[in-house]
């Protein structure tokens, strides 16, 4: 693919939900093939509601998604799934297969994959997330971070082009957490992470998006962003205790 | 999300019989009841004999008689009709110990009995030893209407969405001090049975859009391909193929 398409390009997108309520006014941005990007922002900023519009589950509003070069829209549909891949909020919402094997092998089931050449994608998919062992379990009587990192399989095993990580560290321990963003980051794939948790972004996102009151607010380098005291505290942003982004010292 | 993908018929084993392939089983029980249903109901042995067949699948499956015979149970209603036809019926008479029944009707009962016991009996053994959704792999398999399938297998799905929910709710509940143990209680209840039909729509909602995210365009992507070999095939076969020989010496005796 030519390196000029940008991975992710949103243009003047603005949503409301069926109940009237305003979510999305207006959103632009554009994400690099390759780049890992932080999506900051308070509560019900809107996050959620634009990560649903990246692979065409809602739409309707104003504005455009186009996914490497693609539009978001019915006819490239099939195409675009195959390439975004979404890990929500909520594991309960994403896992829902009797066992979890079946549950990861269900996307690549759908795109067509069978036999040995499924069966291996779904056990690579589940060493990397560390869940090989719980294959033939339930997901509903997993832990709650197992399920998270049950979630995380189902996408990798899709093999998308662009990943996109709804709250991902949420409720994990901090093992778990440091082993999410090793995966992350071996990962040649282009990343958007909605997150709370602004030492992660730090640590995994060169860049950042900060989405307020359904608008983009800021974009630029994570470490400028969270210090910049006056941006962070007009966005409800706060670092947690002790934290300070400027003695962080970045891997690469 | 998922299935408690045992159900309350199935008995987990190892059987022979519980590693036949689902769709050799489902057509072997669905031949099997064709051929008692077409058996003459004077050929009283015949049945004996199909009865007999059914025990001894039962055993190579290890399903316990007392297990099968406390499932038999749901036939219950169809025996109280079947009851009640000698009394009703019209036609010849004869007296059985001062009562005077109809001998069409005798007949009439013996025929709904007898057939219905065996063919009850026989879908419950392919439910104790076939899980839920290797039935619907199996009905898949033998080509029935997808969308009819689909149908069963969100039941069962949702099923589990709603169990989970309620469990969830009840779970919130009791933390908080709350116990179900009068009428005064239904109230309370009665708010959750609410609730619960909201939370379970709207999860039912939410999963519906991780189902379409990873590409599900209708139709649910084959991960596990059912094949039986000519083996298992006759293995499973043996069954209906025995009892269309009792059948066949039944009419023409
Ligand atoms: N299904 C819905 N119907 C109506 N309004 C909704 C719906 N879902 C979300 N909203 C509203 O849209 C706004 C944006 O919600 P969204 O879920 O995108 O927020 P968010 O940024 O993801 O928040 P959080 O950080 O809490 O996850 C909120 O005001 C919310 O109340
Ligand atoms: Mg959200």
């Amino acid at each position: 693919m030519d390196p000029v398409t940008a991975s992710l390009e949103v243009t003047g997108l603005a949503f409301a939900y069926p109940d009237g309520h305003q979510a999305l006014f207006g959103v632009d941005f554009s994400i690099a093939r390759g780049e890992r990007v932080a999506l900051l922002g308070p509560n019900g900023a809107g996050k959620t509601t634009l990560v649903l519009h990246l692979n065409g589950i809602l739409g309707g509003g104003v504005g455009s998604v186009k996914v490497a070069g693609l539009p978001v829209d019915k006819q490239h549909m099939a195409e675009i799934r195959r390439r975004v891949g979404i890990v929500f909020q909520d594991p309960d919402d994403q896992l829902f297969m009797p066992t979890v094997r079946e549950d990861v092998a269900f996307g690549p089931a759908a795109a067509g994959l069978k036999g040995d050449e499924l069966e291996a994608r779904v056990r690579t998919a589940l060493e990397r997330v560390g869940m090989a062992e719980f294959a033939h379990r339930p997901p509903h009587h997993l832990s709650f971070g197992q399920r998270r990192r049950v979630a995380v399989a189902t996408v990798l095993a899709m093999e998308p082009e662009i990943l996109v990580l709804d709250e991902p560290s949420s409720n994990l321990d901090p093992a778990s957490r440091r082993e999410l963003a090793d995966i992350l980051r071996s990962l040649d794939v282009t990343v958007l992470m909605v997150t709370h948790d602004l030492p992660y972004a730090l640590e995994l996102c060169p860049r950042s998006l900060i989405l307020s009151e359904g608008t983009i607010a800021a974009d630029g380098k994570t470490a400028e962003l969270l210090t910049d005291e006056e941006l962070m505290r007009a966005h409800r942003l706060e670092l947690p205790f002790g934290f300070d982004p400027r003695s962080v010292t970045m891997g690469a | 999300m998922g299935a408690g993908h045992a159900h309350r018929l199935y008995r987990h084993g190892h059987s022979p019989v519980h590693a036949l392939p689902p769709h050799t089983k489902l057509a072997a029980v669905f031949a099997f009841v064709v051929v008692v249903v077409s058996t003459p109901r004077e050929a009283m042995w015949a049945f004996g004999l199909y009865a007999v067949l059914l025990g001894v699948v039962a055993y190579v499956a290890r399903v316990p008689a007392r297990f099968l015979l406390k499932r038999l149970l749901i036939e219950v209603p169809f025996v109280a009709f079947a009851v009640l036809m000698p009394f009703v019926a019209e036609g010849e008479r004869v007296e059985v110990l001062g009562m005077s029944l109809s001998v069409s009707g005798l007949w009439g009962a013996w025929n709904v009995l007898a057939k219905g016991t065996l063919g009850v009996a026989a879908s419950v053994l392919l439910a104790s030893t076939t899980e839920l959704r290797e039935l619907l792999l199996g009905l898949q398999r033998l080509k029935l209407p997808p969308l009819l399938v689909q149908i069963a297998s969100f039941m069962i799905r949702y099923g589990d969405v709603i169990t989970d929910e309620m469990r969830r709710m009840r779970i919130a509940r009791e933390s908080r001090g709350f116990e179900a143990s009068g009428v005064r209680h239904w109230g309370v209840l009665a708010k959750s049975a609410g609730a619960l039909f909201i939370r379970s729509y709207e999860r039912g909602e939410r999963v519906h859009l991780a189902m379409v995210s990873r590409g599900y365009a209708g139709s649910m992507p084959v991960i596990d391909e059912v094949t039986a070999s000519r083996a298992q095939w006759s293995y499973a076969l043996a069954l209906p193929v025995t009892a269309l020989v009792v059948c066949v010496v039944g009419w023409t005796l």
